[in-house]
């Protein structure tokens, strides 16, 4: 049954929806074209309902978010379809009605909040110029009115924070301010774009926790207001959400209860990005289920299905006839020809690993040589000083920022050692001393068996040879003006000992890119014509020119979609086998880490914390902090709560290092005086897993199992 | 938006993909054509390189030519006409020959100050741009207390002193412009040092040369352009101001300022001598401010890409 005027009616009859898309299309003007970029899309959010509106950047999720708030910019329009808030025509309001509507009714918490609040005025000047645009008119009221509102967001002294300036917030503070203020006109509908994706995990399962329990709570939404919220993570909208609505390309590809829509997909879209998300999986042959292609242009809608390009399970009628958005007997929405089969099972989808055959190994490489340890580096240290000379002169005792504090750590041959941490955590510097971009202040390092400079310029041409690295930003990985193949073509040259003539780089630079799998004629593109997926790709083939014995990779995968990371995080694993390299992998994401490490370490405030086997750290016993930040990662199944364990407040300043254990200002487990005068020393657990801890290893195994993670039966 | 940065000097020989992409050039003429403005300001400036080419050839008679009745006598302060369309001054000299005498001086001298000044500044912008620390603090502030100083006081207390010459307006020049471009592209380079391919030009053990010459310095050309064309009509400006005020070109050869100068008395008896060596400064600079803006917009499509 298609998803028609009738159902829509019916809908709105039933439901009393808070607001109410019904198949709406929206056209930017660029170059003087229309261009359709939102098609038929109907949604609607139910008073009290958190909804997700998922989708991987460009499938313009944003887009129609704000446009259901009738909030566009001006080369926007909305070509067809009607919006309904509280059952009224909202596209035929004026824009005066509009204003009084933005800000009372309708409010948005937006992804960078210190680009929404006003950095010349107090937190509290702005609450109360809320609170007074709403009608509660004294300033003294206002005021108090103000610290009630950020108490309901369980801010501690309100009456400091009301006195502070946006830029003195943390970033998970400022965000709780937005929500405060978002909240306190009760509206009906509250839009959230991303509102945690800057933020670090441990923050933001503490605001998505307290931003659950505010919509949910009638004293703080009495209105009983909707929430949008608008995210590419799947993790936390499982976590968050009672219903979801899958975009692609600007399509509704999918829209269902939370978990019906994860325990049983029924577009191949959303099979497909569930399967391909990161996680840990046993085995080196083994790989993560894959969505092949990219997402397609919009400058040319095809009257087909627009996931049917990729799709694995697409008919010859797929790619000559757009399906409609049709209605399920149980009331999901989905748009594909073949939802009847999947949801009977006579069409099965891949959601499970893969196995891969595993690749000869290529002769020459550090396969071939045997050392126990790539990579051996031992009591890395260093402090960031005042870098300008006049600072310097001023500040008399300047105590440095201490990014990296005595930290050693070994690699092993053809493995993947996975680094760990939070922003501010010291893991980045750690591997930039290792690489030296950065010089260490102390500390040695060992490469395949050779002591190496601290020094970049005092390392020898094998080390630079034998010791690659791939950053997290393809778009800066790559020279915009030099070709692929100049890009990959210079490090044969000048790494490689003797000369190379041309045709052999030529050819040199054909197997990398096949080795990447990305077709050899890419070698005379210029960057600007790659995706960021392919970006990363050649900048993964650069690093592995030369069969390097060990790549360090700082969040290799961190601004990819997650359909993408799927498959650059596969060629790393497949890079890994043929060629006999190691990682060390560098990556605030644990999911991504445990796909592919087979070893572990935990970084805070520049020391690790916890290391182990994958299984280990992830494992009982396991050092409070690590426990923390597994409990606080979004699982993507919304059957599975994570352990509730929160970490208030902030991370310390890497400036003023806390005495003792560093961790202890924000421990959930502190046992007393000890933690904050005494330095813990390394405990053994076995097996190299080591933690650094005053708990002693089987305490902490009785109190880590009283809190396991619970399952709820759906 | 994908036919960006592509730099003609890196096409491949290689390349079997055909018309994919304008080269580079192609690329900033076509968006400078686009707009009327630009291609205004392009037009002047080609018109005035052609005659600072050609303007010898073309102008019908020496700058120091005297001219002369059927009677031998000394013409002077002859309005415009059709055999002098631009008049003739008091000392009976053809006006249009001297201003197209005047065209190649005035191209030259500003060009190859700029010039200089442009490949000084760039050099010194890069090298302490990227090298960073407590060698680009001294050099910054060297560069700002150069800066300090006031263009005209200096051109006066230098060519005051050591006399006029073209060697001296272009010593003058250099000295005023190095530190302006020198921050411009020093700041430019600021943003790209730390860029992933730099880093990974580090590790390849590059030398620094390589790093500046070959993975910066082409990110900075776009700024680096525009600031070239602005330096270059500031460089007119100067230069014919500095021929105003005597201390230009020196006589016989011919200088707009100096024209502007000697005519200035002359409003009354003979405009046209005041207004055809003003208009061409005027109308030189002018074009060449459009080509700047023009170069400006062109390269800022490009500022969104990165």
């Amino acid at each position: 049954m298609n998803v028609d005027a009738i159902t829509v009616d019916r809908i709105e009859a039933s439901e009393h929806p808070v607001i109410l898309a019904d198949s709406v299309s929206i056209d930017y003007r660029i170059k003087k074209r229309w261009l359709n970029v939102i098609h038929g899309v109907t949604l609607s959010l139910k008073p009290m309902e958190i909804h997700g509106l998922v989708g991987e950047s460009g499938s313009g999720k944003s887009t129609l978010a704000l446009a259901l708030m009738r909030y566009m910019a001006a080369n926007a329009r909305i070509s067809d379809g009607r919006i309904l808030f509280n059952g009224e025509d909202l596209l035929t309001r004026s824009d005066e009605e509009m204003r009084r509507l933005w800000g009372t009714q309708m409010n948005l918490v937006p992804q960078d909040p210190l680009a929404a609040l006003n950095p010349s005025y107090t937190i509290g000047n702005q609450m109360t110029e809320l609170i007074r645009k709403n009608g509660h008119s004294e300033a003294r009221h206002a005021t108090e009115r103000a610290v009630d509102m950020l108490r309901q967001v369980k801010i501690a002294d309100p009456e400091i924070i009301v006195e502070r300036y946006p830029h003195q917030l943390s970033g998970g503070m400022r965000q709780r301010v937005m929500i405060a203020m978002a909240l306190s006109t009760h509206p009906r509908l509250l839009v959230l774009d991303e509102p945690t994706t800057a933020l670090d995990v441990t923050t933001q399962a503490v605001i998505l926790d307290l931003f659950r329990e505010l919509v949910r709570d009638t004293t703080t939404n009495p209105n009983g207001g909707a929430a949008l919220y608008v995210s590419h993570d799947l993790g936390t909208v499982a976590q968050l959400c009672d219903t979801v609505t899958v975009l692609y390309a600007g399509e509704v590809m999918e829209s269902a209860p939370v978990v019906s829509l994860y325990k049983k997909p029924l577009h191949p879209y959303t099979a497909g990005l569930l399967a391909s998300l990161p996680r840990h999986i046993e085995g080196t042959e083994t790989r993560l289920p894959t969505i092949e292609g990219v997402a397609p242009s919009l400058a040319e809608r095809p009257n087909a299905c627009v996931f049917s390009a990729r799709c694995p399970v697409a008919l010859p009628h797929c790619k000559a006839e757009k399906p409609p958005l049709d209605l399920t007997p149980d009331g999901r929405m989905v748009r594909c020809w073949r939802w009847a089969e999947i949801a009977t099972g006579t069409l099965s989808l891949q959601t499970e690993p893969t196995r891969q055959e595993l690749p000869e190994v290529i002769e020459g490489t550090a396969e071939s040589i045997d050392y126990a340890h790539v990579l051996k580096a031992q009591h890395m240290s260093k402090t960031f000083r005042e870098p300008s000379l006049f600072g310097r002169l001023l500040r008399r005792s300047d105590e440095g920022v201490h990014a990296v504090d005595d930290v050693s750590l070994k690699v092993n041959a053809r493995s993947t050692f996975g680094l760990v941490g939070e922003s501010g955590s010291g893991k980045t510097t750690l591997a930039r001393l290792i690489v030296a971009l950065e010089q260490a202040d102390s500390g040695e390092i060992e490469l395949v068996g050779m002591k190496i400079s601290r020094d970049l310029r005092r390392r020898p041409k094998e080390a630079l040879r034998e010791l690659r690295m791939i950053f997290q930003n393809p778009d800066s990985a790559l020279n915009p003006y030099m070709t692929v193949g100049q890009s990959l073509g210079r490090p044969l040259r000048v790494l490689e000992e003797g000369r190379i003539s041309q045709a052999d780089l030529d050819a040199r630079v054909a197997d990398l890119l096949s080795a990447v799998r990305l077709p050899t004629d890419y070698a005379d593109r210029y960057p600007s014509e790659l995706s960021g997926g392919e970006k990363q790709r050649v900048a993964i083939a650069r690093a592995f020119a030369i069969n390097p014995a060990l790549v360090v990779a700082d969040e290799p995968t961190s601004s990819l979609d997650v359909s993408v990371q799927a498959v650059v995080l596969n060629l790393l694993k497949d890079l890994r086998a043929a060629r006999g390299a190691s990682y060390l992998l560098i990556s605030h994401d644990l999911d991504v880490v445990s796909y592919l490490a087979d070893w572990i370490a935990v970084m805070y405030l520049g020391q690790i914390v916890e290391e182990g086997t994958t299984a280990d750290v992830y494992g009982i016993p396991s050092h409070p902090y690590t426990e923390a930040l597994i409990s606080a990662i979004p699982v993507p199944d919304p059957t599975v709560k994570g352990k509730p364990i929160r970490l208030e407040g902030e991370v310390p300043s890497a400036r003023h290092i806390p005495t003792g254990c560093r961790f202890h200002t924000r421990c959930p487990r502190k046992i007393g005086t000890i933690c904050e005068q005494q330095e813990p020393s390394w405990q053994d657990a076995g097996d190299g897993h080591r933690i650094r801890c005053h708990i002693p290893l089987d305490e902490l195994v009785v109190l880590q199992s009283q809190t396991q993670p619970q399952r709820e039966t759906p | 938006m994908a036919s960006l940065n592509t730099p003609s000097s890196a096409r491949s020989t290689t390349s079997t993909l055909t018309s994919r992409q304008p080269s580079f050039v192609v690329y900033v003429l076509r968006q400078l054509v686009r707009r009327p403005l630009s291609l205004v300001g392009t037009l002047i400036v080609a018109l005035f390189i052609f005659l600072a080419i050609a303007g010898p050839f073309i102008a019908p008679y020496d700058y120091d030519e005297f001219i002369r009745d059927a009677e031998g006598r000394r013409l002077t302060r002859v309005a415009p006409s059709l055999q002098h369309p631009f008049g003739i001054d008091k000392d009976s000299r053809d006006v249009f020959s001297r201003v197209l005498w005047g065209t190649r001086e005035m191209i030259t001298l500003p060009g190859i100050a700029t010039g200089l000044a442009v490949l000084l500044g760039t050099t010194i912008g890069l090298a302490i741009g990227y090298r960073g620390g407590w060698i680009d603090e001294v050099a910054s502030r060297i560069l700002d207390s150069l800066l300090s100083i006031p263009a005209l006081i200096l051109a006066l207390v230098m060519l005051g002193t050591v006399g006029p010459s073209r060697i001296g307006i272009v010593i003058v020049v250099v000295l005023l412009y190095t530190p302006i471009v020198a921050r411009v592209v020093r700041s430019a380079t600021l943003s790209l040092r730390d860029a992933g391919y730099v880093e990974i030009a580090r590790l390849r053990g590059e030398s620094t040369f390589y790093i500046l010459f070959r993975e910066i310095l082409p990110g900075v050309l776009p700024a680096l352009a525009v600031e070239t064309a602005l330096r270059f009509s500031y460089a007119i400006f100067l230069i014919a101001s500095l021929g105003f005020l005597g201390l230009g070109v020196q006589p016989p050869s011919p200088d707009w300022g100096r024209m502007v100068q000697e005519a200035r008395g002359e409003y009354a008896q003979a405009a046209w001598s005041l207004w055809f060596p003003s208009g061409a400064i005027a109308l030189l600079v002018i074009g060449v401010n459009l080509l700047a803006d023009g170069l400006r917009r062109a390269f800022r499509y490009e500022g969104e890409l990165r």
